[in-house]
């Protein structure tokens, strides 16, 4: 009993230590994260361990995609030079984690933007560079048109414990519609199933359907139906409390999507110097523009940007158009050609 | 002629039921055998430089080559990947040679082999020094990363091992609850949730602005938990052997640490090989499982490689690859401790 005593006396004193090392957690760094990005010379970027046309390695290890283009804009404003990146592959899981502990400085993974991600964990939302939903696939012989003519006990694929399966749900009882689903763990299992005539329809968020869709025999013989039943802004996330950073961050997203309202892209920005246009003249970082002090860089800032990896139209051509994955911009055309990208004005 | 019928009667058609069998059995080969050849060899495609090269309808094994760098050292500079070829060619050459040394050398290259070698190795791994460009672990990835991982963890998980097996034998009762306590923490608990602590939670607890390598946690977390594992089949070792030999050994005079490491240990330990090779390997196959924490080995590799849309549609290929990778690994592990199993094999 005494050799009792004496262990849990010996085992308690260690758990003491332990916990006065663990109470140091916490705190936050007061030094801004542009100070540090500048000093160290790369920018520390949570991308995912590959989705289509968003965050994808290739063949020789060189990261590509419309997220990956997000943290490339802010190096080439920040340091000067798109390619002083550093990507982190970030589980689903971990990736709020890591964005909290330092381990990166920007996470653009595809991130839904949702009020208890923003208010509740720290964490801050800078805009939107894609606007997704969920939506529908089915066979072209099927002849459906809407999702409006889904009859009762229509047999419905999709991947299991996602947003995706509530969202049907939720979808369905609006509808009144009685449904059967068809749940599988990975992406390649539900399209083997649809592909296999177990199911009517294929539902998932619309930049993945396309994607998957190659995977299938007659990629031809598909067609997406036209309703989207979910809100899903994705867009890169910061820490809370660091606003000179947030404001880089955001801003860099920003005139990367106004460079293309204005029609100036990587091909054309060094003639555009030449526009009267101020509203151009800012974003080529003419004399007299005062963008780049307020934000703690230079004047070219956005000149930088542009050059290297082009507007946002021309990201999004080369990530998800060229690859078929999203050739329809819809929702994320410019709202002055009929979408709803807009984006506070950069002056 | 006669002889072999006789032989196939005798052994395939011996009574109704084998007579089913055979047949069952043979038509199931037949079914499965030639249309998987078919895919993996005859239709399958192996030069090209796209998918779109990959059109007679068999496997694509363009994938795995244009991408085999990737699978083998994941983000690691193609320039620099001489630095992970170096070490691991050592290591190759090293146990050959080990086999055919004799035992004045064996001492000293095992030596080198477990404090030196491992040592040198991480440093030509990371650089940094000698205008070596430095490469960070984020980097470190595929076969290399599931190779690292492994080896360190099952280098430090050993000893560790023994030590807990030995403490839970032991008289003095802090060392013993310890040992109970830590052998019995560690397997109540899954690994994906360890990884999960260590990968995760475990930088919340930190102190601002000290960080610990991710790839440390990781080797740190998976150690922990296959040394409570590592320990249970050592104990197991050291219950089997007589009481006898513990009491000879005290007789003529040795202590608690030398009547171990001379007596008691090796007997124990050469009693256990199947059970260790046994952990070895199941520690080698749990590696895939640091992809929760973001770190892309072998098959987070392959994961990564068949979401690139130039390439959708190649999982099976990847996996077939991955899984034959994974064989050879585990086969030569089990091989290698049969062999060491038979060198030592004494008759009690």
């Amino acid at each position: 009993m005494k050799n009792i005593m004496k262990a849990i006396g010996s085992l308690s004193v260690l758990a003491f230590v332990l916990t006065a090392c663990g109470d140091g957690g916490g705190a936050k760094k007061t030094t801004s994260t542009l100070d540090t990005t500048k000093s160290q010379g790369f920018v520390k970027c949570g991308v995912s361990q590959g989705v289509p046309g968003f965050s994808n390695a290739d063949a020789s290890g060189n990261w590509t995609g419309i997220d990956v283009d997000v943290c490339r804009a802010v190096a080439a404003a920040v340091l000067g030079d798109a390619s002083k990146v550093k990507y982190t592959g970030l589980s689903a899981k971990e990736r709020f984690t890591a964005l909290q502990a330092g381990e990166i400085d920007i996470l653009s993974r595809n991130t839904t933007w949702t009020l208890e991600r923003d208010a509740s964990i720290g964490l801050t939302f800078v805009g939107v560079n894609f606007y997704d939903g969920q939506g529908f696939m089915v066979r072209k012989s099927t002849g459906l048109k809407s999702v409006n003519d889904f009859k009762n006990g229509v047999k419905v694929c999709t991947n299991l414990g996602t947003t995706t399966e509530l969202n049907m749900a939720d979808f369905f009882k609006s509808k009144g519609v009685k449904y059967e689903p068809v749940v599988f763990e990975k992406a390649d299992e539900v399209v083997q199933a649809y592909d296999a005539g177990r199911c009517d329809t294929y539902t998932t968020d619309k930049s993945a359907l396309a994607a998957q869709s190659t995977k299938m025999k007659d990629p031809t013989e598909h067609v997406v139906l036209p309703e989207t039943i979910s809100k899903e802004p994705l867009g890169p996330v910061v820490r809370q409390g660091d606003s000179k950073w947030e404001d880089v961050v955001r801003w860099s997203l920003n005139v990367f999507i106004e460079a293309e309202e204005y029609g100036v892209n990587s091909g054309n920005i060094d003639s555009m110097k030449e526009s009267k246009n101020p509203a151009i003249q800012r974003i080529v970082g003419a004399e007299g523009t005062k963008n780049g002090e307020a934000l703690g860089l230079d004047n070219q800032w956005s000149y930088r940007i542009i050059k290297q990896i082009g507007n946002y139209g021309e990201s999004y051509k080369r990530n998800l158009a060229d690859t078929n994955i999203m050739p329809e911009r819809g929702p994320n055309q410019l709202w002055t050609k009929g979408g709803i990208l807009y984006v506070p004005p950069v002056r | 002629m006669n002889k072999t019928l006789n032989y196939i009667r005798e052994k395939f058609f011996s009574s109704p039921i084998d007579a089913f069998l055979t047949i069952s059995i043979s038509y199931l080969i037949y079914l499965t055998i030639p249309p998987l050849l078919d895919w993996m060899f005859i239709s399958a495609t192996f030069s090209g430089e796209s998918k779109k090269e990959c059109v007679s309808g068999g496997a694509c094994w363009v994938f795995v080559k244009i991408w085999f760098n990737r699978f083998l050292y994941g983000m690691y500079p193609n320039d620099e990947v001489w630095r992970v070829n170096l070490p691991f060619g050592i290591l190759v050459v090293s146990i050959i040679v080990y086999r055919f040394l004799n035992e004045k050398y064996k001492k000293y290259l095992f030596l080198f082999l477990i404090i030196p070698f491992p040592i040198l190795s991480l440093m030509l791994f990371s650089g940094g020094f000698l205008g070596l460009m430095p490469v960070e672990t984020r980097e470190w990835g595929g076969l290399f990363l599931t190779l690292v991982i492994s080896i360190f963890a099952i280098i430090f998980c050993f000893p560790l091992g023994v030590l807990l097996a030995m403490g839970r034998r032991s008289n003095l009762p802090v060392v013993r609850y310890f040992s109970v306590g830590f052998i019995e923490f560690w397997r109540g608990v899954p690994l994906i949730t360890v990884l999960f602590m260590a990968g995760v939670m475990f930088p919340l607890l930190l102190p601002a602005g000290t960080n610990m390598d991710k790839l440390v946690r990781v080797i740190i977390a998976i150690t922990l938990f296959e040394a409570a594992y590592m320990a249970e089949v050592v104990r197991g070792g050291l219950q089997a052997v007589g009481r006898g030999q513990y009491d000879a050994s005290k007789a003529i005079g040795m202590g608690y640490w030398k009547s171990h490491i001379f007596i008691i240990l090796p007997q124990a330990l050469k009693l256990v090989i199947p059970g260790i090779a046994n952990t070895f390997i199941a520690l080698f196959k749990d590696t895939p499982l640091v992809f929760v924490v973001g770190l892309l080995e072998i098959l987070g590799m392959v994961n990564l490689a068949k979401t690139n849309p130039a390439w959708l549609g190649m999982a099976t290929e990847g996996y077939v690859f991955v899984a034959l990778v994974y064989w050879i690994f585990c086969f030569a592990m089990s091989r290698y401790s049969l062999s060491i199993e038979e060198k030592l094999k004494t008759t009690n």
